[in-house]
């Protein structure tokens, strides 16, 4: 080994000493040393990418429905947002990443980016640099099972009454829309107000 | 960076015009799907664009001004022809082999490792292969070049809906991951809305739309009214195509400005699928919203 001429020479390039590089069977040692190392640095990359997660590592995924109309990314809005109301998201969890949610939809990047933009504007997620989209939405004080019971106190009672007395389907719903407007009316009198008017807003929000 | 750039593009085969007055701009990062019906020209312009036709007039540059087909363009730009040519007599690791020693910079770890996540063994002759996996390696191959951009004649022809969808996955991620802009064509509508972000129509040999989806789809309305008033109600407007039936007339209108709408008038918002049929049912309507401000350049080009 000739050390170059631009290395002086009390600098030893590696931790050869060149008397010791002259013979064979210490050149053959470094080489496999260095060899050995290569392969544990690459053997460390693999690990670090066997760690990636998966989609089961999101406390979310999502679908779409090509034939709802509604554009692709304002479906993935709406799914991260009904996610937090009704629980499935709390503040702190991570949200899929671009690239997980490309490839498991098949969807342009850029819908998302524009979906999670979106969402970011609403102040419900937020980035963190290097480590990825998390939840910053205030968690909603209703939980899954305060909603499971409400739902089912709902169809239980005042639905199937309802349907008892031969009301339809668009019959309910729209004495439900005039009951909802009545609570609007006199919000001191309920607590539950004020999150549907907001969540009513948001939407058309999002639907102009 | 524009990543392809033509103008009064024109390729004559035995002096008929596959491809006439083809002046465009594509900015970069965007995933461009290019469509139109049989022998509009689509294959004519993609081959353009990879230098594997030479215009008979005008011409075409890729990555910001490069002539298409030029050793610096060639190493820059993948191209994955109609069908997936490969060698169908020799195993996938050959032809890995064989395409590690044909182009200047190929990775091939890359190119195992994404052969090795979706199952395709290395030892099998590609003749043997599913169609989805001969698609698969074939985009791999294109894709391990490392591109900036990435061209695809008809990636999506001749699968099935599972193999489609995995088709496109990788292209996705491979996007998001490495930021390249991908132009493909495509006769599949429906499945574009999904995919796509820019849009270049093309019928008969010459394009007819361009421009960004979202822009397009917000530029046209479907207007319902009265077929008496559809008279002069069309004139308010650009009008794409028109339906009369009896009583009720339906517009495909461009709306290039915020306007008011007749009263007694519906306007509804319109898919991308309606839009395409439109004005492919109308070949002489255009719009082109894209920024077809051409850079300077141009002249530079040597050719």
């Amino acid at each position: 080994m000739t050390s170059g001429s631009w290395r002086s020479h009390d600098e030893v390039p590696y931790d050869l000493t060149p008397s010791a590089s002259r013979r064979p069977i210490v050149r053959a040692m470094v080489a496999t040393q260095r060899i050995k190392r290569y392969i544990l640095t690459m053997m460390i990359d693999k690990e670090d990418n066997f760690k990636e997660k998966t989609a089961s590592d999101y406390a979310i995924s999502f679908r779409l429905d090509q034939r709802s109309g509604v554009p692709t990314y304002l479906q993935l809005v709406q799914q991260v947002e009904n996610a937090i109301r009704l629980g499935y998201l709390r503040r702190g969890d991570q949200i899929p990443r671009i690239k997980d949610v490309v490839a498991s939809l098949s969807i342009n990047p850029n819908t998302v980016l524009k979906a999670y933009r979106d969402l970011e504007q609403k102040g419900l997620i937020g980035a963190r640099p290097g480590l990825g989209t998390f939840v910053e939405a205030e968690p909603k004080t209703v939980g899954l099972k305060e909603l499971t019971t409400l739902r089912r106190n709902l169809v239980t009672g005042w639905l199937r009454d309802a349907t008892a007395l031969g009301l339809d389907e668009d019959g309910i719903v729209a004495l439900f829309a005039s009951a909802l407007g009545d609570l609007r009316k006199e919000p001191d009198e309920h607590e539950l107000s004020s999150s549907p008017s907001r969540d009513a807003s948001r939407e058309t929000e999002g639907a102009a | 960076m524009n990543v392809v750039e033509s103008f009064g593009l024109g390729v004559s085969y035995r002096g008929t015009w596959a491809l006439r007055d083809c002046t465009l701009a594509v900015p970069e990062g965007h995933i461009v799907a290019l469509v139109g019906s049989n022998g509009a020209g689509k294959t004519t312009l993609l081959h353009c664009a990879v230098g594997l036709v030479t215009p008979t007039v005008g011409g075409i540059t890729v990555l910001g001004g490069i002539g298409a087909g030029l050793p610096d363009a060639l190493e820059r730009v993948a191209f994955v022809a109609q069908e997936a040519p490969l060698y169908r007599h020799i195993t996938v690791r050959a032809m890995l082999t064989v395409a590690a020693n044909l182009n200047q910079h190929f990775d091939r770890v890359l190119a195992e490792s994404r052969l090795a996540s979706l199952d395709i063994p290395l030892n099998r002759r590609i003749g043997r292969l599913s169609g989805g996996q001969q698609a698969q390696l074939s985009l791999a191959l294109a894709l391990a070049r490392r591109p900036e951009l990435l061209v695809l004649d008809e990636p999506l022809a001749r699968l099935d809906p599972l193999a489609r969808h995995e088709v496109m996955a990788v292209v996705m991620s491979a996007v998001a991951e490495e930021g390249l802009s991908v132009i493909f064509s495509s006769h599949v509508v429906s499945e574009l809305e999904r995919v796509a972000d820019y849009l270049i129509l093309m019928s008969h040999g010459r394009v007819q739309m361009v421009g960004l989806i979202d822009d397009l789809l917000s530029e046209h309305v479907v207007l319902s009214g009265p077929t008496d008033e559809a008279r002069s109600v069309a004139t308010l407007f650009t009008v794409v195509e028109s339906k009369h039936a009896g009583r009720q007339t339906q517009f495909v209108a461009r709306i290039d400005r915020p306007t008011e709408f007749p009263s007694g008038w519906l306007a509804e918002s319109i898919s991308l699928d309606e839009l395409v049929l439109a004005y492919l049912r109308e070949p002489s309507a255009s719009a082109m919203t894209g920024p077809l401000a051409v850079s300077a350049n141009r002249a530079e080009v040597k050719w």
